[in-house]
């Protein structure tokens, strides 16, 4: 019986880092505990028999999410702002009444575990009894995934593609032009010292892009 | 394993909530987009709990087992995970280009930029 006990250690683990998350302005260790938060969902997926999703989640979700987190705070700001509030109310009323709403939701969900659970009955069974010999494998995820599901996976890899175009298309492409017209900055209020600050980026080199004083 | 609550989907909901929280009141993008990653990480928690089957075994068929946890929820949450970072990414990608655009990655700088046009 030591599965549910493993299960409550992580997520309390979990949510300490999350309101770390919320606490903490230095960027870069908001990436670093948005990694670890990853990881130890991956560990909560293994506690909870889903070891594909719980690899994928390591490798994915705590891996190459962090580092995109991290190569896009080498380009931006270091730290977050400091502002002048402490916890802001407007947004803490909202986020308070949603989570009021879906624990009313959840309330008559069938409890954890229940094998007589509604998604049981559906065609999990089937995949579960006939998929060892209508596919041949043993990982009932994977034949599920590539087989039975195969147009999802169709789907996915399809948004991938999409997503792929999409930074390529925003990052990729402007650095063969030459330098773009930028705003129209001169003859407004702010003007001067925008102008001079973004010729400055202009100039620069786009690898390695010293970081610019402080939180702009 | 027993479980014998829904204390899974209290703690997933309220972990979402923080994310949410993030989400909607700091005005950095960059953490904005962290706490978007921490609540989607918490929705998948929601969905692998609803596959556990008490008892229940990882869903690769062994000779002697007969409860495996349901395998749909993974093949979903899997799907979700990939789909995540594309989308983490885009976002991201388009966080640099607003620094390069407006030199700034604070939403009520960039507000005020726009403003004075």
């Amino acid at each position: 019986m030591i599965g549910p006990v493993i299960d409550i250690l992580l997520l309390s683990f979990m949510i300490v880092i999350a309101l770390a998350v919320v606490r903490m302005r230095d960027l870069f260790g908001v990436a670093m505990l948005v990694s670890l938060f990853s990881l130890l969902c991956a560990g909560v997926f293994t506690v909870m028999d889903a070891a594909d999703v719980a690899f994928t989640e390591a490798a994915v979700g705590a891996g190459i999410s962090t580092i995109l987190m991290l190569a896009t705070l080498t380009r931006t700001a270091r730290r977050e702002r400091r502002r002048a509030s402490g916890v802001s109310i407007l947004p803490l009323t909202v986020v308070c009444i949603t989570g009021a709403l879906l624990v009313f939701g959840t309330s008559d969900l069938p409890r954890l575990g229940d094998p007589d659970a509604p998604i049981h009955k559906h065609v999990a069974d089937r995949y579960l009894q006939r998929s060892g010999e209508e596919i041949g494998i043993p990982n009932v995820v994977t034949s599920i995934l590539a087989s039975y599901r195969g147009y999802d996976t169709l789907g996915e890899t399809a948004v991938i593609f999409t997503a792929g175009i999409a930074v390529i298309a925003l990052l990729g492409l402007r650095r063969r032009r030459p330098r773009p017209a930028r705003r129209r900055e001169g003859n407004d209020a702010l003007g001067e010292t925008t102008v001079v600050s973004t010729a400055a980026v202009a100039d620069e080199p786009v690898q390695g892009r010293p970081e610019k004083g402080g939180d702009g | 394993m027993r479980f014998s609550q829904l204390y899974n989907y209290e703690i997933a909901i309220f972990l979402s909530m923080i994310g949410f929280y993030v989400l909607v009141s700091r005005g950095n993008l960059v953490k904005k987009v962290a706490g978007l990653s921490m609540f989607q990480t918490s929705v998948f928690i929601l969905y692998i709990s609803m596959g556990v089957v008490q008892d229940g075994t990882v869903p690769i068929l062994v000779d002697g087992v007969r409860v495996y946890s349901n395998p749909l929820p993974h093949v979903l949450i899997l799907t979700a995970i990939v789909v995540g970072v594309a989308t983490t990414a885009v976002a991201l990608a388009l966080i640099i280009r607003i620094k390069e655009a407006y030199d700034t990655v604070e939403e009520d700088e960039i507000h005020e930029q726009d403003r004075s046009f």
